[in-house]
C-alpha cells in the first residue's frame, strides 16, 4: 500500500440525511494504479460513498484527501474538473438524447467564438461512437440515434465509455456489470484492468465475487454503513470474501439453507418476503 | 430490424419508407416539428379553402391571427421550454396583466419614461419566476400547483395594487411615438410584437438547439437525478428558466399595452390554455425531454389560425373550440407515433 500514492483518501467521514446515519467513520484510501472494490449487501451504504466522492453529496463529518490535501467537492462538476469520473448506478443517460449529446451531458464541445459557441454535434457524435465501439458495442454507428432506442446494456456500456473518457485521475464505477452480457462484462473489468495500467485511481463496486476477484488489488466491505472490513488481495480466501459479501454470514450456510428449505418443500426455492 | 410500421399504425407505413430514402427529409421527418408543421398546413389550407370568399387571406385576414400569434408565441415558446425540462408554468395569466398593468401605472399615471415602465414590468416578471423556481426547487411541490398558487397570488395583487395606486382596475397609456413604433407600431398591419416575436424564436431556436447549454434543459426533463450526477446545476437552471417564462410573459404585457394603449389587471385565463396547447400542439412531450422551438412555432400559428381567423371563413365561428379540442388530441395522440419513429429509426436504417 506505501508503494502507492494515494490520489483520494477518506478520514473518518460521516453521512447523515436528516436523522437518518448512513456512514459512520469512514477511512479509506485509494492510489494511483490501483483497484479498490467495494462491497457489501444491498442498503449497506457504497452508492452513498461514492456519491460522496463525486460531489453528489457533502459529509456530514470528516475529511475528503485529494492528492494529500483536505478538499471538498462542492458539486459534481467541481469533481469532475478534478478528474473524477463517476457511473451511477441507474440512470446516468437520457432516452430521447442522442448518442453524441448523452455522451458529451455537461461537457458538452463547442466550436464558434464568444456567445455564439455551439455545440459542436460532429466533433461530439464522432468521438462518442468511437468510444463506444472500443467498449465492445460496435453496432452503434450513429452518433445522431436517440439511446432509447438502445438495449439496457448498451447504454450502461455508453454510461461506463463516457466516464473512460472523462476519468483523468480516478474512475468510480457503481455496479457497472449489472445489466452487461458476459462479453460486455469482460470488456468492463478489462477496462478497468486498462485504466489501472493508466495510472488511474479505481474505485469498482459489484455483488460479483468474480469481477471483484478479477480486478482487485484492495477490497473493503461495508456492513450497515461502516468499514468492516479491509483487506489486500491476498489477504482472505474467494470463500471468505464471499462470506463477506453476503454480509458477514457464511455463504456455505446459506446455500445449506436454501439446500434444506428445497429438500422440505419439494424442491420449491423459499419465497421472498412479501 | 425493428418493425416501425408495427408502432406508428397502418396509416404511417409508407412514412417510414420515404424515411430510410432521403436522409435529410427522414430527419426532418422524425423531429417532432414535423407534426406539428403538417397540423398548420393542413389548418392552413382548410381555411383557406373556406376563407377564400371571406378574405382570409387578405392583409387584415392573417394578420389578425399573426399578431394573435405573436403575443402567445412570446410566452408560449418559454413555457415549452419548461414542460420539456419536466415543469408546468400556468402563473403567465396573471404575469401578463401585471407586466401591462406596472407599465401603464409607470409611465402612465406616474409619468416616468417608457423605458423604466418596461424595465419595471420585465423586474415584475423575473420576480415572480423566482419566485415560482425557488419554491418549485426547493419542495417536492409539482410546479403545477406552485403555479397555480402564483396565478392567483399574483393576479389578487395585481387588482389590489391597481385600485391603490390608480383606483382603477384598467389603465390607459399612450406611449411616446418613438416607443410606440418600436413596441406597438405596425407595418403593414403586422404589429411590432411579430418582429418581437421573430427576433426571440431566433434567439430560442440559438439556445435549446445550438448553444452547448440547450442539452441541458432536455436532461432536466430527461433524468434529473442524472442531470444532476453529470453536473448540470439543475436548480439554477430551473430557476433561470422560470424566469426567463415570467419575464417573457411580461414583455408580452409590455408590448400588449404600448399596442393598445389600455391595459386591464383582469387576469388572462385564456393565456393559459393557448400556451400549453400550443407547446403540445408544437409537438413538446408532455412529460418532458422532447421537444422543438419551430414545433412549437407552429403550434401558436395553428392555434390562432383556428382560434382568430375563423371569423374570415364560412366555417362556424362556434366549430372553433372543437376543433381545438379534435387538434389536441390528434397531436398528443401522434406525439407519441413521432417519438417512437425517432427512438427506432436507426435501428429499422441498418436492416
Ligand atoms: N438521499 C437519501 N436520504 C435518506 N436516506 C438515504 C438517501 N440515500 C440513501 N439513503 C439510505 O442509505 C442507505 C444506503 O443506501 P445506498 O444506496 O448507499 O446502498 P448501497 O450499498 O448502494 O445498496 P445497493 O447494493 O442496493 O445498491 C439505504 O438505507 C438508503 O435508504
Ligand atoms: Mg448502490
Amino acid at each position: 500500500m506505501s508503494d502507492k500514492k494515494p490520489v483520494l483518501e477518506l478520514r473518518k467521514v460521516d453521512k447523515s440525511f436528516g436523522p437518518i446515519d448512513v456512514l459512520h467513520e469512514i477511512s479509506l484510501k485509494v492510489g494511483e494504479g490501483e483497484v479498490l472494490c467495494l462491497l457489501g449487501d444491498n442498503g449497506a451504504g457504497k452508492s452513498t460513498l461514492i456519491k460522496t466522492l463525486a460531489g453528489v453529496h457533502q459529509p456530514t463529518r470528516g475529511e475528503i484527501l485529494m492528492d494529500g490535501t483536505p478538499t471538498s467537492f462542492s458539486s459534481p462538476r467541481d469533481a469532475q474538473g478534478r478528474g473524477i469520473a463517476t457511473v451511477h448506478q441507474f440512470g446516468g443517460t437520457y432516452p430521447l438524447m442522442s448518442v453524441g449529446r448523452n455522451f458529451f451531458m455537461g461537457m458538452e464541445p463547442t466550436k464558434g467564438v464568444g456567445p455564439f459557441k455551439v455545440f459542436d454535434r460532429a466533433k461530439a457524435n464522432r468521438i462518442a461512437v468511437e468510444e463506444v465501439q472500443k467498449m465492445g458495442i460496435t453496432r452503434i454507428t450513429d452518433g445522431d440515434r436517440l439511446v432509447g432506442g438502445l438495449s439496457g446494456g448498451e447504454r450502461q456500456s455508453l454510461a461506463i465509455a463516457r466516464a473512460v473518457y472523462f476519468g483523468a485521475r480516478v474512475l468510480i464505477l457503481d455496479e457497472p456489470t449489472a445489466a452487461l452480457g458476459v462479453k460486455q462484462a469482460a470488456h468492463v473489468l478489462r477496462i478497468v484492468n486498462e485504466a489501472k495500467k493508466r495510472g488511474l485511481a479505481v474505485i469498482f463496486i459489484t455483488h460479483q465475487v468474480m469481477h471483484a476477484m478479477a480486478v482487485g488489488d484492495h477490497f473493503a466491505v461495508l456492513i450497515r454503513g461502516a468499514i468492516a472490513a479491509d483487506f489486500r488481495k491476498g489477504d482472505k480466501t474467494r470463500e471468505e470474501i464471499a462470506d463477506l459479501m453476503a454480509g458477514g454470514e457464511s455463504m456455505a450456510d446459506l446455500e445449506a439453507n436454501i439446500e434444506g428449505y428445497m429438500e422440505t418443500h419439494d424442491g420449491h426455492p423459499p419465497q421472498p418476503a412479501a | 430490424m425493428t418493425d416501425t410500421s408495427s408502432t406508428t399504425g397502418s396509416g404511417e407505413t409508407p412514412k417510414a419508407e420515404e424515411m430510410s430514402a432521403g436522409f435529410s427529409f427522414g430527419d426532418f421527418l422524425r423531429s417532432p416539428a414535423a407534426g406539428a408543421l403538417m397540423g398548420f398546413v393542413v389548418v392552413f389550407c382548410v381555411f383557406a379553402i373556406f376563407g377564400f370568399s371571406r378574405n382570409f387571406l387578405s392583409i387584415p385576414g392573417v394578420t389578425t391571427w399573426v399578431n394573435f400569434a405573436s403575443l402567445v408565441g412570446i410566452i408560449a415558446i418559454p413555457v415549452g421550454f419548461l414542460m420539456i425540462a419536466g415543469e408546468l408554468d400556468i402563473s403567465t395569466g396573471a404575469v401578463l396583466p401585471a407586466g401591462a398593468m406596472t407599465v401603464a401605472i409607470v409611465s402612465g399615471h406616474y409619468d416616468l419614461p417608457v423605458l423604466v415602465g418596461i424595465l419595471a414590468a420585465l423586474s415584475v416578471g423575473a420576480l415572480v419566476g423566482f419566485i415560482n423556481g425557488f419554491i418549485v426547487t426547493r419542495t417536492e411541490v409539482p410546479s403545477f400547483i406552485v403555479t397555480l398558487a402564483t396565478l392567483f397570488a399574483v393576479a389578487g395583487l395585481t387588482l389590489y395594487l391597481s385600485i391603490l395606486f390608480i383606483n382603477n382596475t384598467n389603465s390607459f397609456y399612450h406611449a411616446p411615438d418613438w416607443a410606440k413604433s418600436l413596441f406597438g407600431g405596425k407595418v403593414y398591419g403586422f404589429n411590432s410584437s411579430v418582429f418581437w416575436w421573430l427576433a426571440l424564436v431566433a434567439a430560442f431556436y440559438f439556445f435549446l438547439h445550438k448553444s452547448p447549454k440547450g442539452s441541458w434543459v432536455f436532461a432536466l426533463g430527461g433524468d434529473q437525478e442524472s442531470a444532476r450526477n453529470a453536473g448540470i446545476p439543475v436548480r439554477k437552471l430551473k430557476i433561470s428558466l422560470f424566469m426567463l417564462c415570467s419575464t417573457c410573459a411580461a414583455f408580452a404585457g409590455a408590448l400588449q399595452v404600448i399596442t393598445f394603449n389600455s391595459a386591464t389587471s383582469q387576469a388572462n385565463f385564456g393565456l393559459i390554455f393557448n400556451t400549453i396547447i400550443s407547446v403540445v400542439v408544437g409537438g413538446v412531450l408532455l412529460t418532458g425531454g422532447f421537444g422543438t422551438v419551430m414545433g412549437i412555432v407552429f403550434g401558436v400559428l395553428t392555434l390562432s389560425i383556428v382560434t382568430q381567423a375563423i371569423g374570415f371563413t364560412e366555417i362556424d365561428r362556434n366549430l372553433s373550440f372543437l376543433i381545438i379540442g379534435v387538434m389536441l388530441l390528434i397531436a398528443v395522440l401522434m406525439n407519441d407515433t413521432f417519438r417512437n419513429l425517432a427512438t427506432s429509426w436507426s435501428t429499422s436504417k441498418k436492416k
